[in-house]
């Protein structure tokens, strides 16, 4: 079986069997919009429109956190100095991890957004929108994440670190991603331009991301 | 094939674990490191893997694969095992047989099992193996890799009499396969070495 | 109770009853439905009203689930019962599916009221923390990696958890009052007439029959998975002897 398809399955596999497996994610969502009403207070018409910002806050935590543990238990098992010996590229293997990750934990976060959006009193038509923002830019916060995944590695007190170390780097994805939500809520910029700049961070986090991780896994491994 | 290494040195965390280190193994040979504890037998060994980074020195594989790392070429064995418990022991082996494999000829992952004794296990659990059984998966990895240099360190841990006896009759015929060994263990090799002492150790 | 502490003894009981169980569970909750279909439609809600009969009797079973994970959890920190945390851990996801019928069918009946799908109320948003704190037990028990290893951690939320379910309830409620809306609508009506509250307790008793019938399935297949998990270890040391 090909390498990068042998790889996808491990951490598939992995991340479904281990821990919370997909759900842990979505739970750690429901509970972040679940908690925000009890902040601003129930005003529905309030929280329409904070909706989508926390949303995108919301999905934005649940993708840092547990992302520390992306390299770490394979630093810790020996698994890593192997996969760094193999024909595959470091960067490659930091990329199809990323994927993986991005599938069994910001994929459901797409699926559970129209159900906590509803929640929220998000407009039903809106619902729609609001997970194309989120399909588009969660793998794009995935990948900014492993670079502070790879950085934190060797680290034994990770933790925070990691979202302290990213949140900078994602401010950018945040700005556009609720600005497309919101431009295809009310409008009056249409909704295709802030995402399509979403999309170009998320192609731009695909390629770059994997090369700065694997350079600090390396550092890392000395 | 012959691995070379002139002059090397190496310093991990600020200390200097070794300097002016020089081999040559062949085809069909093995090196054993001797030395005491901290003396840099593991960090020589990952030297060789890619896994450290040489201060010092030239590293150099005759008739290796051209344009290849010397990395690439080689199949590092260590303390850690490598191995996810919530896989069983079959995924374990085939996942870094898909990896890592480079030759056409490497051993099937049942037959790698069967070699180092767990054969019944393959549908098992990784978590239900024991420190013995863990170590011989690590084993079974050599020949699912299939790769001309073997670099063990302390590979005897762990193992009883027949695991012991299953490693060196493995090194035996990667020996006689044309592979090559860099080997760092206390114990005494049933095989004809030459030995680095490394450390200030005598032999 | 004594006896019940022999898993082998708690299996073959349980093989017995599980079967009237079930039957005794799909007969009340017929009547149950036959009742309420048979009972007056009420003057402010209509026919939706209906949907009640499934959800104040989720809302119930959600409560006293809990409730019986906790004194699971007593049975796991203070007495020591062997079959304590296997109880706690089948008791979890039953009580986390009421919870969220409870949740959901408390939307379906208020959206033709409120005109949205869901409103932050006390009783809601009360029934969403007890949903949250229930996937809380579910996950801390999936994190470890042997299952009786997760008994006493579990047991400790668990309680920690029951102690706060009033400072919550408490909680809530002040919330609510704060930012009071300006209707305010109960999800059981005004008043409940008697003709409404039989079949109601009529569902509340099928609804405690199927959780039993559940739950007893459920521990039943935690006890065999465990078993199995125990032979795989035995087998891997008789398979593959090493050191």
């Amino acid at each position: 079986m090909s390498a990068v398809v042998s790889l996808f399955r491990r951490e598939t596999r992995l991340a479904l069997r281990v821990g919370g497996g997909a759900m842990m994610g979505a739970v750690f969502f429901l509970i972040v919009v679940a908690i925000m009403p009890f902040a601003v207070g129930p005003d529905l018409n309030l929280l329409q429109r904070i909706g989508p910002a926390i949303l995108w806050v919301g999905a934005l935590l649940a993708t840092l956190i547990g992302l520390d543990r992306l390299f770490q238990a394979d630093h810790e098992d020996g698994s890593l100095d192997l996969l760094t010996m193999m024909e595959m590229p470091l960067a490659v293997v930091v990329a199809v991890k990323a994927v993986a990750h991005w599938v069994t934990t910001g994929l459901p976060l797409v699926v559970v957004a129209p159900l906590l959006g509803l929640m929220l009193n998000v407009d039903p038509d809106a619902l729609l929108a609001v997970s194309l923002t989120l399909l588009v830019g969660t793998p794009a916060l995935t990948f900014v994440g492993t670079i502070g995944a790879a950085l934190t590695v060797a680290l034994r007190r990770g933790g925070l670190l990691v979202p302290v170390l990213v949140l900078p780097l994602a401010v950018p994805i945040l700005i556009f991603g609720v600005g497309a939500t919101n431009a295809a809520i009310t409008g009056p910029v249409p909704m295709s331009t802030p995402l399509t700049v979403l999309a170009g961070f998320t192609l731009l986090s695909l390629v770059l991301a994997p090369v700065a991780a694997a350079a600090s896994l390396r550092l890392a491994l000395e | 094939m012959k691995l070379r290494g002139d002059g090397l040195a190496c310093v991990r965390g600020g200390r200097q674990v070794f300097e002016d280190i020089g081999f040559a193994v062949s085809s069909g040979e093995v090196l054993q490191l001797r030395g005491p504890n901290g003396a840099g037998k593991s960090s020589l060994l990952r030297l060789v893997a890619g896994l450290v980074r040489r201060t010092a020195g030239s590293l150099d594989l005759e008739a290796g694969e051209e344009d290849v790392p010397i990395a690439e070429q080689t199949h590092y064995v260590g303390h850690l095992d490598a191995l996810k418990p919530a896989l069983t022991v079959g995924e374990n082996l085939r996942f870094w047989a898909d990896m890592l494999g480079r030759s056409g000829d490497a051993a099937s992952v049942d037959e790698a099992l069967e070699a180092v004794g767990i054969g019944p296990l393959a549908d098992f659990p990784a978590a239900v193996l024991s420190a013995g059984q863990r170590r011989r998966l690590s084993l079974a990895r050599l020949l699912a890799a299939a790769r001309p240099v073997w670099l063990l360190d302390e590979p005897t841990t762990a193992l009883d009499t027949d695991g012991q006896a299953r490693l060196f009759r493995l090194v035996e015929t990667h020996l006689a396969g044309g592979g090559l060994a860099l080997i760092a263990t206390h114990v005494d090799l049933p095989l004809p070495v030459a030995t680095l002492a490394m450390g200030g150790a005598t032999r | 109770m004594i006896e019940l502490a022999n898993p082998t003894y708690f299996m073959a009981l349980s093989q017995r009853v599980l079967p009237w169980l079930w039957a005794a569970t799909a007969v009340v909750i017929a009547v149950g439905l036959f009742m309420a279909f048979r009972a007056p439609a009420d003057y402010q809600q209509g026919l939706t009203v209906l949907i009640m009969y499934i959800h104040v009797p989720a809302a119930w079973l959600a409560m006293m689930c809990y409730s019986i994970i906790a004194i699971s959890a007593l049975g796991t920190l203070v007495w020591r019962h062997p079959l304590a945390d296997v109880s706690a851990k089948a008791a979890a996801p039953i009580g986390a599916a009421f919870t969220f019928l409870a949740l959901v069918t408390g939307s379906l009946w208020g959206k033709p009221m409120w005109g949205t799908w869901w409103v932050w109320d006390a009783r809601l948003t009360s029934v969403l923390i007890l949903f949250l704190m229930y996937l809380g037990l579910i996950a801390l028990w999936r994190a470890f990696d042997d299952p009786a290893r997760a008994a006493r951690p579990v047991a400790i939320l668990a309680l920690v958890g029951f102690v706060n379910i009033p400072i919550i309830k408490f909680s809530v409620d002040w919330w609510n009052t704060l930012h009071q809306p300006a209707s305010v609508f109960r999800l059981d009506g005004p008043t409940i007439d008697a003709s409404m509250l039989t079949p109601l307790l009529v569902m509340g008793v099928g609804y405690t029959l199927l959780f039993l019938a559940l739950h007893v399935a459920a521990m039943r297949n935690e006890v065999m998975r465990r078993r199995v998990r125990a032979l795989r270890v035995k087998a891997a040391g008789i398979l593959a002897p090493a050191e």
